[in-house]
């Protein structure tokens, strides 16, 4: 409670017409999926195109607003601080996600899976496929007509081992990028910070090349049984998580060129870099309870 | 930009206006404000507890007698499946959030929501969502008709068509409650007047505030299950199927992490309510203040340790059974605590009975009848005898309907004059009241003695033995329903006359929102009041 005026922002389109895109995208992209399944055509391509026309015309709108606001000097430190609680229970509610599908992961490995093998208290649902027997990675799913399982699983000392390399420098690339900043070294901000970004491009150009590989060579798809799916979940939330944290690294990237941020005020990055590290820790328990356990 | 301090030199001069209300449906689509926000949460509630309720209705008519007659068994199962998430999502969470942006920032001393233009969208996603689920009526295949709790395979090998709409809207409806949730706990933890420590909240900051902490905890974990149904039905995944090494009773541990907290989201906004309502009209002060804190906060943290009393059923080791069961069980504590507490405040109180007392007093008494039959179904052995029976229905629609929907009630009675300016009309909120409170018990009681003699749930179609309370339940449902046009009534009619509010509106009212005005001026604080 610095000040002894609050400060209310003014009324704003952008939440409705974000409200909107976010209509559109739900029901595009559930038009889009069941005419997919049903092998039909429907206009559902167009509204979900139309939902992200919608969705990118409010994020450059909405944040620009916001950057115009904050060069105005409307932003007090109560909004600052608002704003950082706001991004770190954002975060949580990231973490909480990824939970979810964690604890998937761990359960059908430590109940279901040894389960349906004939092990432990439930072993009797063995008799719905007798004769299977529970090994992890799941390589030999119950029924392997409908769900074909792998040939093998990613080797987790090869790519990901290098994947968890490149994100851990990126995170200690942006925490250098943080330092610059407070001490006013522009050319270095911008120069880790462009690391961090060439460090993101790569790790995911190398997961790439692992699902291109998983798929024309191993045999691991969604569909080939439980390790396929947990694996493709868990990576793939991950990865479409590094990709958003890099896209956001990028425009901080372009609004350092601009001038942007001072060594005081600066919530956009911080809030990056926190999203960052997150992204982080997550790959960390992927290679942990994914590749290696 | 709306900055009351028009002193600041980097202010333009066009940035200086707003201090009342903008004209016009601009007013609503564009708002920042946070009383204007939460009428229309408010009323968007009101909405789909009327949707909700005719559905219910239909259920109820329906089970009138026995036999088949006026729906089909399919539309039946969309009904009871559409009733329960609109009620839920739709009527209840909404309704607290509108409470919770009326009356955090006048009770903590702050001029608005901390993120005001965030709140706006939190509220307009909202209408969005549900017009995806609603229109599900009308897909091929119908709505979805596998419960609330849409277990899988039901809902995903077995599902409609629609319910990867339903999915979608369940997407976005989750994230318009973590963003609600987000700028609730900004606002208690950054907006506080200045004096206005932790412990002298309100209760109902303090239970919103441990509220949104679930909201945020469990709403992912919803959007986690869906996707991972959504994957199963359209992409080949086997979360959910055996076949390919995963477990449908996978969806059932995953779905009720999120749903048992989802229980204690629904309840504990209406115990800061009824803690802020009783002391008011028995002139006491609340007694244990701090223990009714610890109580909420002990409840919350036990719900993530609870999930699977859902299932003592579905086939667990025994050990989990047992943890379960006795986790579940101390939950009873907390709550025995909080009952005792609004009991001892009433004790040597000077009592008086208005609306917002009596819906709080009848909360009290069934809350108390829903959390014993709770208590039975805690214990495993017994829950087999239970399980999946009217027993089940009426349990919890004891703890939801005069339990969420009596606070959420008792609520709109205590502060409507602060919200429209006028006095109440008792003899009308008095009728509401007791038709109500006669109406809930007809519908509901009845269903425990038809569950314990083993009548299932989710049928359109019973047994004659189950004749007499279920005819007795319907005349019950119907009255109940009718009754909240006295409501909607009462509610109009004070938005548009009645006598004059004053600023205390209740004799014994403490806090900051009865400092202000009556109807409170669209921006309450501008400058932060002192709290001593």
């Amino acid at each position: 409670m610095s000040g002894s005026t609050y400060y209310v922002p003014d009324q704003s389109k952008w939440p409705i017409l974000a409200s909107i895109a976010l209509g559109l995208l739900a029901y595009g992209a559930a038009m889009t999926i069941t005419s997919m399944t049903a092998d039909r055509d429907s206009i559902g391509p167009w509204v979900l195109a139309g939902g992200f026309f919608v969705l990118f015309y409010v994020v450059f709108g909405w944040f620009k607003d916001q950057i115009r606001e904050e060069a105005e000097g409307l932003h007090s430190d109560q909004l600052d601080r608002s704003y950082r609680q706001g991004m770190l229970w954002f975060i949580f509610s990231e973490v909480m996600f990824f939970a979810a599908f964690f604890g998937a992961l761990l359960y059908v490995r430590t109940f279901s899976v040894p389960w349906i093998g004939g092990e432990g208290a439930k072993g009797v649902t063995n008799m719905l496929w007798e004769g299977f027997s529970a090994t992890w990675p799941l390589l030999q799913t119950p029924d392997m007509k409908q769900f074909p399982g792998a040939d093998a699983v990613i080797d987790p000392w090869h790519l990901p081992l290098v994947n968890t390399a490149l994100l851990i420098t990126s995170s200690v690339t942006i925490t250098f990028a943080h330092h610059a900043l407070k001490e006013q070294n522009r050319q270095a901000l911008e120069a880790w910070l462009a690391a961090t970004i060439v460090l993101a491009v790569v790790f995911l150009y190398f997961q790439a090349v692992e699902y291109h590989e998983a798929y024309t060579e191993l045999g691991l798809t969604l569909n080939s049984g439980i390790y396929g799916a947990t694996f493709f979940m868990l990576t793939g939330f991950h990865g479409f998580h590094v990709m958003l944290g890099t896209t956001m690294i990028f425009v901080m990237l372009l609004r350092c060129f601009d001038g942007a941020f001072s060594p005081e005020k600066h919530f956009a990055f911080e809030a990056v870099a926190w999203y960052w590290h997150f992204v982080d820790v997550v790959w960390v328990g992927l290679f942990i309870f994914v590749y290696i356990l | 930009m709306a900055t009351v301090d028009v002193d600041l030199p980097h202010v333009k001069e066009e940035d200086q206006h707003h201090h009342g209300p903008a004209k016009g449906l601009g007013r609503w689509l564009y708002t920042t404000n946070h009383k204007d926000i939460g009428s229309m949460y408010l009323i968007f509630s009101l909405c789909m507890f009327m949707i909700g309720g005719i559905m219910a209705l239909i259920i109820r008519a329906e089970l009138f007698q026995p036999g088949l007659q006026l729906v089909e068994p399919n539309f039946f199962n969309q009904m009871t499946t559409m009733h329960g998430l609109i009620m839920v999502f739709g009527a209840v969470m909404p309704a607290f959030v509108g409470l919770a942006n009326w009356m955090i920032p006048m009770q903590v001393g702050a001029p608005d929501m901390a993120l005001p233009r965030m709140n706006n969208w939190s509220f307009w996603i909202l209408p969005f969502a549900f017009l995806i689920l609603l229109s599900s009526l009308f897909m091929p295949g119908g709505a979805p008709n596998f419960g609330w709790t849409f277990y899988a395979p039901l809902s995903t090998t077995y599902a409609p068509e629609s319910v990867t709409f339903f999915i979608f809207g369940v997407h976005i409806m989750g994230a318009s409650s973590i963003m609600g949730a987000i700028n609730i706990i900004a606002t208690i933890l950054n907006m506080r007047a200045p004096g206005m420590t932790l412990l002298r909240m309100p209760l109902f900051v303090w239970t919103w505030l441990i509220t949104a902490f679930l909201l945020i905890a469990v709403m992912p974990v919803l959007a986690g299950v869906v996707t991972m149904m959504l994957m199963d039905i359209h992409f080949g995944t086997s979360f959910f199927n055996a076949a390919g090494g995963g477990d449908p009773v996978l969806f059932q541990h995953v779905f009720w992490f999120f749903g048992h907290p989802e229980v204690y989201i629904m309840i504990l906004p209406a115990f800061g309510i009824i803690s802020e309502i009783i002391p008011t009209f028995a002139r006491k002060r609340l007694f244990g203040y701090a223990s009714m804190v610890y109580a909420v906060a002990s409840i919350a943290l036990l719900s993530f340790v609870v999930w699977a009393h859902h299932m003592f059923t579905v086939g667990m080791p025994l050990v989990g059974e047992v943890f379960f069961m006795f986790a579940t069980m101390l939950i009873a504590v907390p709550t025995g605590v909080k009952v005792f507490n609004w009991v001892a405040t009433m004790f040597r109180g000077s009592l008086t009975f208005e609306t917002p007392m009596l819906f709080a007093l009848a909360f009290v008494v069934l809350f108390t009848i829903g959390g014993f039959s709770g208590l039975m179904l805690a214990i495993a052995p017994a829950d087999f005898q239970y399980h999946d029976t009217y027993f089940v229905v009426a349990h919890f629609h004891y703890v939801l309907v005069p339990g969420a929907i009596f606070s959420i009630m008792a609520a709109t009675y205590y502060w409507l004059p602060k919200w429209t300016g006028h006095q109440l009309n008792e003899t009308m909120g008095k009728i509401h009241f007791w038709l109500s409170f006669v109406g809930v018990n007809i519908t509901f009681f009845p269903m425990h003695f038809v569950g314990l003699a083993g009548m299932p749930r989710r049928i359109p179609d019973y047994a004659l033995q189950f004749a007499d309370f279920n005819s007795m339940a319907s005349v019950g449902a119907f009255i109940f329903g009718f009754s909240q046009l006295v409501f909607i009534y009462n509610v109009i009619q004070n938005v548009r006359v009645g006598e004059k509010a004053t600023a205390q509106v209740w004799e014994g009212a403490q806090g900051l929102e009865w400092t202000v005005p009556s109807p409170a001026p669209y921006h309450t604080f501008s400058t932060p009041p002192k709290v001593d």
